[in-house]
């Protein structure tokens, strides 16, 4: 199997009035993971849609590798899509699920049998091929949904949030098969998520959407260091967004510095703190930033403890500025 | 659950009930008409006894006119013929019907309110609807008359009223909406995005249709399909008014002996003819075991 590369130029959905993406465009090389990283509604799930060929785009053009696959039926793409909660075929055996696309194309029985077999040795899947998908544990039935998407050798596999239907544990589990198997494949992944945790730990691009539009696209270290604006700051988590007289400032909160003493770029008032183990998380009020939330390391806060309603001084370095355009 | 005993007062209520009126109301007839059917009779009075006088009236020289079929297994062919008819003409428009409210119709508003307009045959008695079918269908009816207008015809079609066509179509007019019914409650059940998930494998309409819808809305099929088998095969009115009184049923033999107050041979009818029923629905259930898929 070999990746191709994905393009999205200036690519639109509208329902109706509404827009649901406007204008993006995109390029992903081949055989990267590409995470589509948003709240809910921003668009991310609309655009892997169009990309897979399940919603007509309005305006814009796809190309994967170097074909215009804009107006092509989802087979005919090089896509395989992975549905959210797998939408594996309740009456087919795993063996039949995996066969499905090729019994589809008219592929004698023991062929298409014998390569859904291979594909299920690949998920390590291969001793629950008779078995139906109720039988499954949710991360089996993810397996076989992942076996089931590959057995076209697609370009391009699409995942639509494919580790909601999991439970914390197996989804931490679960995400490491997903990293392996696209390392070890080496086709292009893009995966639509709305957790950050999620997309920073798979991803070699983080696409942030927002009101259907890209805010940012960077690896996930430029993203998180470097956000660009106040939103993607916001969502990425770890960062306090600060109005400043020179515009807003993302300051990360494991960088906020707390002191009893006078001075200090601002003054603010403890509402919370949350031992979360290495560090502690101290939740602020402040007039000038809303809120604020500092992660000050375990033995830090035991030589210094605060409580709630401690009036203390917010300081940080100047090194730790990053400025954020001021637009949305 | 934290009690192992499942013969509980509460169990025993709530089952009492339906278990009461299911026993009164069926099983204790039914076992009398089992055993009025080995009964013997004369011209004024039943006797009771253990005699297989009734079957063998009922198929009285059936095996001297082998190869011909005598007045009992016509009948059986003639009711079976209805009832496959029926059962196909149902199953057509019904599964059809389902999934066009299953998935075209995109409202669970609009899928209630169009399920209940086709429950509209039914705010009518029977009797009444069958008669307005003569007006529509008769030799001077609404659609000979239309045709003859139009030129499509020079004589009025016989065939309309009071043939296999006319019950067939009345049949089939009052029993599609025992089809739709589970069927689309089958169909309601499907996840949209198994369809999608077909269709991204490059599946067809029609493959996905075959290969997804009609596998899921198996269980919708076969209840639908005992509704309409059950009612079409112990029917005698409807094909007795929209037949002319000219065709026979195997309802309409119990219904004649009824009449003539012969009760052991119309039970021992009636034991055959729950005996094809049972037939047909144990080979429909070895098709698709419900039990499981429900």
């Amino acid at each position: 199997m070999k990746g191709s590369a994905l393009e999205l130029v200036s690519v639109t959905k509208r329902y109706g009035i509404t827009t649901a993406v406007d204008r993006i465009d995109l390029k992903v090389p081949a055989g990267t993971y590409c995470c589509l990283l948003g709240p809910s509604g921003c668009g991310k799930t609309s655009t892997l849609r169009m990309i897979a060929g399940h919603e007509a785009v309005s305006e814009g053009d796809i190309i994967i590798g170097a074909a215009n696959v804009t107006d092509l039926p989802p087979a005919r793409r090089g896509t395989a899509m992975m549905f959210q909660s797998y939408a594996l075929f309740p009456h087919l055996n795993c063996i039949d699920n995996v066969a499905f696309s090729l019994r589809m194309r008219g592929v004698a029985k023991d062929v298409r049998r014998a390569k859904a077999m291979e594909l299920l040795k690949l998920v390590a899947m291969d001793p629950y091929a008779e078995r139906l998908p109720a039988q499954l544990s949710g991360g089996q039935q993810q397996r076989v949904a992942l076996a089931r998407a590959l057995i076209t050798e697609p370009q391009i596999l699409l995942l639509d949030e494919p580790l909601s239907a999991l439970d914390p544990f197996l989804r931490i589990k679960m995400r490491a098969e997903l990293k392996a198997m696209q390392k070890q494949l080496g086709i292009t992944f893009v995966h639509v998520t709305h957790g950050q945790d999620e997309a920073m730990a798979l991803a070699d691009l983080v696409v942030v959407m927002n009101q259907g539009l890209i805010e940012q696209a960077g690896s996930p270290r430029e993203v998180f260091n470097r956000p660009r604006t106040a939103f993607v700051a916001r969502f990425i988590g770890g960062h306090n967004v600060i109005e400043t007289s020179a515009g807003p400032i993302a300051v990360r909160a494991d960088r906020i510095r707390l002191s009893r003493s006078e001075g200090g770029h601002l003054r603010a008032r403890v509402r919370d703190v949350e031992y979360q183990g290495t560090y502690v998380q101290v939740g602020l009020e402040s007039p000038a930033a809303r809120e604020l939330t500092a992660q000050v390391g375990e033995a830090a806060f035991d030589a210094a403890p605060l409580n709630p309603g401690d009036e203390v001084a917010v300081s940080w370095g100047e090194a730790d500025i990053h400025r954020l355009s001021p637009a949305a | 659950m934290k009690t192992k005993d499942p013969f509980t007062l509460p169990a025993w209520a709530q089952v009492g009930p339906f278990a009461f009126v299911f026993g009164l109301f069926f099983i204790i007839p039914l076992a009398f008409v089992v055993m009025v059917s080995f009964w013997d009779y004369t011209e004024y009075s039943l006797v009771p006894d253990f005699t297989l006088r009734s079957y063998v009236e009922t198929f009285e020289g059936c095996y001297d006119q082998l190869p011909g079929l005598c007045t009992i297994l016509k009948t059986y062919v003639s009711t079976v013929k209805f009832c496959f008819l029926v059962w196909l003409f149902t199953l057509l428009i019904g599964f059809t019907i389902a999934y066009f409210l299953a998935f075209h119709v995109q409202s669970v508003t609009m899928q209630m309110t169009l399920a209940l307009i086709s429950t509209i045959p039914f705010w009518t008695s029977n009797v009444i609807r069958m008669i307005s079918w003569i007006p529509l269908l008769g030799r001077n009816g609404l659609v000979n008359q239309g045709l003859i207008k139009l030129g499509v015809i020079k004589e009025p079609l016989e065939w309309l009223l009071y043939s296999d066509f006319a019950v067939v179509l009345a049949f089939v007019h009052l029993f599609t909406f025992f089809m739709v019914i589970p069927i689309f409650n089958s169909m309601a059940r499907i996840d949209k995005r198994l369809i999608e998930a077909a269709y991204d494998a490059g599946a067809t309409g029609w493959q996905t249709l075959w290969t997804v819808i009609i596998p899921l809305a198996k269980p919708g099929i076969v209840i639908g399909s005992i509704f309409v088998i059950t009612i079409v095969m112990g029917d005698f009115v409807t094909v007795g008014v929209m037949g002319g009184q000219q065709i026979a049923s195997a309802g309409k033999i119990i219904e004649t002996r009824l009449g003539a107050l012969q009760f052991p041979p119309a039970a021992a009818n009636a034991v055959i003819l729950l005996a094809v029923v049972l037939l047909i629905i144990t080979a429909m259930n070895r098709v698709v075991d419900i039990r499981k898929e429900l």
